[in-house]
Parts: structure tokens; C-alpha cells; sequence
């Protein structure tokens, strides 16, 4: 009874204790999401043209449908799936060849450790990196110019279908390695076992077995892989000087921009545009995620 | 329908960094007979069972099956059946797609796939579970379509390793006794791996005790009970008490009795006589020298724990269930064997 009484209290007082501790985590999300989503959504049906100052508006929306802002989606789209599908290959390589590795071996421990790094080292410290080594005054440049090798002087750095890409890979193989190796190490060994009892070779098994296995895995780190590009951009803006080849940077254009002004509501519009993509590949991957938890869970 | 083979495996090693798993094993198993191998973790009774898959080569030795020397045989092409201890159902594949796995290795028409594994869920009692997928299902059901999966394509030989060890109690005896009807109606010989004593005693024809990758006995379940071969087997199997003795060759002198002595007993000096607690007695007795440390009710029986005093150690008595109440702590008591042969091993 007095248990039952205790128990009772107990219950009654853990939720609030609880919910004080995640006071700050939705504060920070309100402050730093909600409210800019809000910010974005209403602004991209507000009108700030002359005469309609302030009203609602579908000229924003009508906006998305010029030639530069559908190419930077474009462009945004094909960059972000060819780095994702490119990463996600050869990660999910990199991923297999380092769950052979002897579990606490320092092989493995550096691997990930340095993959973890690498998957976060983004932004203009990355693009200067880049720039330094194969940029137009980079010493890799400046090595190949003298031996005759490369007379490109570096410009192939700046499209951003050439440099970009290549930047974008070094931090999406990384992340495809920390998020898809949890799921090479829990393909169980009795799976394996089973299939070669059953009389299934090697290969057989990785077709009919871990493949498939695999494969939601696959696809849920590929579509993150796929936002993690897509919303990249300060990397991009450092890098790419002429025009704003990507959706991030036409965004950006439309704030920064001292030729053309009154745009914010047209970049909210743009934003919004944003936003449905990443949330459509979002919903996506927590379908798959769930499944691939299903069946890899220990 | 017996459709058993012999096998045969002979002296067979296998060493890890040095430890060995397997120390010369040498076991034989007639067709169609279901023989458990039992020993604690590390013992090599799994090394064995996987040197019989072709999952693990061993160090020398050699395997056969039906007459066929299997050592060099690659485990895809060895036909064996093998339940593992846990989560090996293919968890991208329902209950049927899971037992049609090896069907469909061997090209089986779809039309004889579905029959066969329909055969075999309703075998281990599954029909209503074909569509489901392993998160869907229990973990003795999950068991069962893996008995189901590796007895579909019909095995020379059934490989049991610990299939029962991750279940709870009432299910792992009830996955047992199916396990056992199984065996018995489809005849595949079966070696079967655990290190419960009650389930090898219970499941197999002959019962092997593994220590250290060494056979110390192989014997039938009542045999190895009554007849242990040697101490560690009298105490691996069934509980033993270990009471000090005199050996006079073919008995010994122990709590105040002449025992007979089972066939491989130190025959001379002061020994360790081995007495199962079933074949002691005891009596409520005001002049008794030995004195009852706690009794306890078990269900169907009772145990009453008894210090023989003259600092021997104390002794686990069997009783009847109904006879618990009658002994309390402190109670003066006469123990007594009741003059079963018993094991006598040299006091070391």
C-alpha cells in the first residue's frame, strides 16, 4: 500500500523534473528552428514589391519559377545526388573494409576517429584548404604548372560542377563511414553461417542475404548524405565567386546583394523550397531508418 | 522414415593461440541417433559441432559422413542442417521465405518449395505464422522455423548448437520435447550441443561430457547418471555430495555404511566417496550426530541440507516434498545412504 502510495508520488513528480530538463533543448529549437521556419513560411507569401507592400501574396512562389532560381535547383540537386551517390559507394566500401578490422585494433579506432573529424571538417576552413592546395595560386598547381603537367591554372576548382563535387566528397565519404558502419557490424555471423549450411557460396550470400539486408541502410544514408549536400553552404559560398550557381547561394544572393534589392521575401520563397525538399528526403529516410532498425537491431 | 547416416569423427585437434579446443576428440554417432554433447563454456563441445559444419578446420583429424570423408569439404556442400543459439532467421524474409531459403538453393520449383515448407511449419506447429518476419515472431517460434529452415532440404546430418539456451524456462522445455519428436519422426542424425544438464539427459540417445576438448564419457542419459566415469562427470551431471571415506577395493566405508563401489573407484586409503543426494536418507533422531542446517520445498520434492558433523562437509539430502516440514533447523538427525554403488575418487 505504502509502495503503491510511493509509487504513485514518484510518478506524478518524474515528468515535470523531466520536462525542466529538456526546458533549454526546446527553447534552443524554438529560438533556432521554429521560429525561422515560421519566419521563412509566412515571408515567402508576404509581398514586398512596390503596391503590395505587406500583403499576402503568391509573387514570390510565381518567382521560383525563373530561369536562374529553377537552374540553382538544378544544379543544387544534381551536386548534391552525385556527391551523395558517389560518397555513399565508396563510404559503404570504406565502411565494409574497416568492419574486418580487428574491433578495438588501432586500424579501426583511427579510421573512425578520423572519419568523425573529417565528416564535420566543412565550411570556408575546408574551402580554404582546397583552395591552397589546387586553387588558382595553390602549391599543387603552382607544381603541376612548372612541370608542365596541368596549364588549367586551378579553374576547374571554382565550377561547381568540378571543384564542388570533389570538395563536397571529402566530408561525404566520412559521414557515409560513420553512419553506415553501425549497420556492416550488425550483420550477424550466424547469418553468413546459416546461408553456407544451407549451401550458399560466399557470393550468394551477399546477394541474397547482406545486400538486401543492407540495402535500406544503404538508401537511408544516401538520402542523408543527399540533405547533408544540398543544405551545404558555406563551403560552396567560399569557393564559388561568379553567380550563384546553387539554391543555398541564390538564397544568400537575394539577402546580401547590393544590385538587387526587396528580394528577402523571394529568398524566403526559395527557402521554403528548401525546406519541402529536405523534409520530402527526411520522411523518406525515417520510413527506411525504420525498417533497417528492425531487421539490424541486437 | 529413417534417414540417418554415421558419423564419425576421429581425432580431431584444433588449438586457439595455444588453448586446446579440441585435444584429440574421437566420437562416433549410428544413424539416426540424436547424441548431445554437454560441458561447460570452453570445453570445445561448439569447436566439435563447427568442425562437423565445415565452419571451423581443425587442426588435424578427420571428419566422415555415411562413409565419406568430409575434412576437406567446404560447408555449402556438406548437407547439414544446423540450428544456431539465436537470431539466425534472414530478418528480410518471412517464416516461409526463410525455410524455402534452402530450397531454393538446390532449384526447387516454387510449386515444390511451397509445399515442402508448408510440410515443415506445420511440422514445428507454425502453419499460422508463414507470413511473419522474425521481429514478429517469439523467440522459440523463431526457433522453430530455423528447426523448420534447416530440416527442409532434408540433411544427411541435424546440427543443434545450444538452440535453446536463449529462451526462457517453460518454452525451452517445451521446444525440447518437440525438438526430440522432430528428431525422432524425420530419423536425421543429430549432434546437439548444450551445457544444461537436463536438456541432454532428457533430449538424446547417448549423452557426451566434454572438459578441456577431451570425451571423458559417452553414454547413454541413465548410465552416465548412475555410472559417472570420473569425478568431474559425477559432478557435471545431477548434484553430487562429496563425503570423506575409507575404499576397502571394491567398497567403502562412508557416513557409517559399506557402499559398493562403481568401476573405475581408488581402490585403497582414505577417499572422496561421490553420493548422489537421491540415495541418502534421512531421520528425525534425538541421539543422531548430525544436525539439520535448512531444508527447503521445491515443488515436487524437497531438499534438506544436513551437517554430519566431525567436521565433515555438509551433505544435500533428497526427501520427499510432503517430509520438508519435518525438519527444522537444528534438528538432531541419522543420515544414512541407501547403498547405492557410488564413485570413490583419491582424496588430492
Amino acid at each position: 500500500m505504502a509502495d503503491t502510495a510511493r509509487r504513485g508520488a514518484l510518478a506524478g513528480r518524474r515528468p515535470s523534473g523531466a520536462l525542466l530538463g529538456v526546458v533549454p533543448f526546446f527553447v534552443y529549437v524554438t529560438v533556432f528552428l521554429i521560429v525561422p521556419t515560421l519566419v521563412v513560411v509566412v515571408g515567402a507569401f508576404i509581398a514586398t514589391g512596390p503596391g503590395g507592400q505587406g500583403a499576402l501574396s503568391l509573387a514570390n512562389i510565381r518567382a521560383l519559377a525563373q530561369p536562374a532560381v529553377t537552374s540553382a535547383l538544378w544544379h543544387s540537386l544534381i551536386l548534391s545526388a552525385v556527391t551523395a551517390v558517389a560518397g555513399a559507394v565508396i563510404g559503404a566500401l570504406l565502411a565494409y573494409a574497416v568492419s574486418t578490422a580487428k574491433p578495438d585494433g588501432v586500424l579501426r579506432r583511427f579510421t573512425t576517429s578520423l572519419c568523425g573529424v573529417l565528416a564535420q571538417f566543412g565550411g570556408v576552413a575546408l574551402a580554404f584548404a582546397f583552395l591552397a592546395t589546387f586553387g588558382a595560386t595553390g602549391y599543387l598547381t603552382n607544381v603541376l604548372a612548372s612541370t608542365g603537367l596541368d596549364d588549367t591554372g586551378g579553374l576547374w576548382l571554382y565550377e561547381w560542377n568540378k571543384g564542388l563535387m570533389l570538395v563536397y566528397l571529402y566530408f561525404q565519404i566520412p559521414l557515409m563511414l560513420i553512419v553506415f558502419l553501425p549497420a556492416v557490424e550488425g550483420l550477424r555471423p550466424q547469418w553468413r553461417e546459416a546461408a553456407e549450411t544451407l549451401g550458399g557460396s560466399t557470393w550468394l550470400y551477399w546477394r541474397k542475404v547482406a545486400a538486401p539486408i543492407l540495402f535500406p541502410s544503404f538508401v537511408g544514408a544516401l538520402l542523408l548524405l543527399f540533405t547533408n549536400a544540398f543544405s551545404a553552404y558555406a563551403t560552396a559560398a567560399a569557393l564559388v565567386s561568379q553567380g550563384s550557381p546553387l539554391l543555398p547561394l541564390a538564397i544568400g544572393g537575394t539577402l546580401n546583394s547590393e544590385v538587387i534589392l526587396g528580394q528577402e521575401n523571394v529568398g524566403k520563397a526559395m527557402a521554403l523550397l528548401m525546406v519541402v525538399v529536405v523534409a520530402a528526403v527526411m520522411t523518406l529516410y525515417a520510413a527506411i531508418d525504420r525498417r533497417a532498425s528492425r531487421w539490424l537491431a541486437r | 522414415m529413417t534417414r540417418g547416416v554415421a558419423v564419425q569423427l576421429t581425432d580431431l585437434r584444433r588449438t586457439y593461440s595455444g588453448v586446446n579446443a579440441l585435444d584429440g576428440l574421437t566420437l562416433h554417432l549410428e544413424p539416426g541417433e540424436l547424441v548431445a554433447l554437454l560441458g561447460p563454456s570452453g570445453c570445445g563441445k561448439t569447436t566439435a559441432l563447427r568442425c562437423l559444419a565445415g565452419l571451423e578446420d581443425p587442426d588435424s583429424g578427420r571428419v566422415e559422413v555415411g562413409g565419406k570423408d568430409l575434412t576437406k569439404v567446404s560447408t555449402n556442400k556438406r548437407d547439414m542442417g544446423m540450428v544456431f543459439q539465436a537470431y539466425s532467421l534472414f530478418p528480410h524474409l518471412t517464416a516461409r521465405q526463410n525455410v524455402e531459403f534452402g530450397l531454393q538453393l538446390r532449384k526447387q520449383g516454387s510449386e515444390q518449395r511451397r509445399r515442402r515448407s508448408a510440410e515443415m511449419l506445420e511440422l514445428v506447429g507454425l502453419s499460422a505464422h508463414v507470413d511473419k518476419y522474425a521481429h514478429q515472431m517469439s523467440g522459440g517460434q523463431q526457433q522453430r522455423v530455423a528447426l523448420a529452415r534447416a530440416l527442409a532440404i532434408e540433411p544427411q546430418v541435424l546440427l543443434l548448437d545450444e538452440p535453446l539456451s536463449a529462451l526462457d524456462a517453460k518454452v525451452r522445455t517445451q521446444l525440447r520435447d518437440e525438438i526430440r519428436r522432430i528428431q525422432l519422426e524425420v530419423g536425421t542424425t543429430t549432434l546437439f550441443v548444450t551445457h544444461d544438464q537436463e536438456e541432454a539427459l532428457a533430449i538424446a540417445d547417448r549423452v557426451g561430457v566434454m572438459r578441456s576438448g577431451k570425451l571423458l564419457q559417452l553414454a547413454a542419459p541413465q548410465e552416465l547418471y548412475s555410472r559417472p566415469a570420473d569425478d568431474f562427470v559425477a559432478d557435471f551431471v545431477g548434484l553430487t555430495n562429496r563425503v570423506v571415506g575409507t575404499s576397502r577395493g571394491t567398497t567403502a566405508e562412508a557416513l557409517g555404511a559399506s557402499l559398493p563401489l562403481l568401476p573405475g573407484s581408488a581402490t585403497e586409503g582414505t577417499v572422496t566417496v561421490l553420493i548422489r543426494p537421491e540415495h541418502l536418507t534421512v531421520t528425525q533422531d534425538a541421539q543422531g550426530s548430525a544436525v539439520v542446517i535448512s531444508s527447503s520445498f521445491l515443488g515436487a520434492q524437497g531438499r534438506v541440507v544436513v551437517s554430519p558433523g566431525e567436521d565433515l562437509q555438509q551433505v544435500l539430502v533428497q526427501v520427499p516434498s510432503a517430509a520438508v516440514a519435518d525438519f527444522a533447523p537444528g534438528d538432531r538427525v541419522t543420515l544414512r545412504p541407501v547403498g547405492a554403488p557410488a564413485l570413490a575418487v583419491a582424496r588430492g
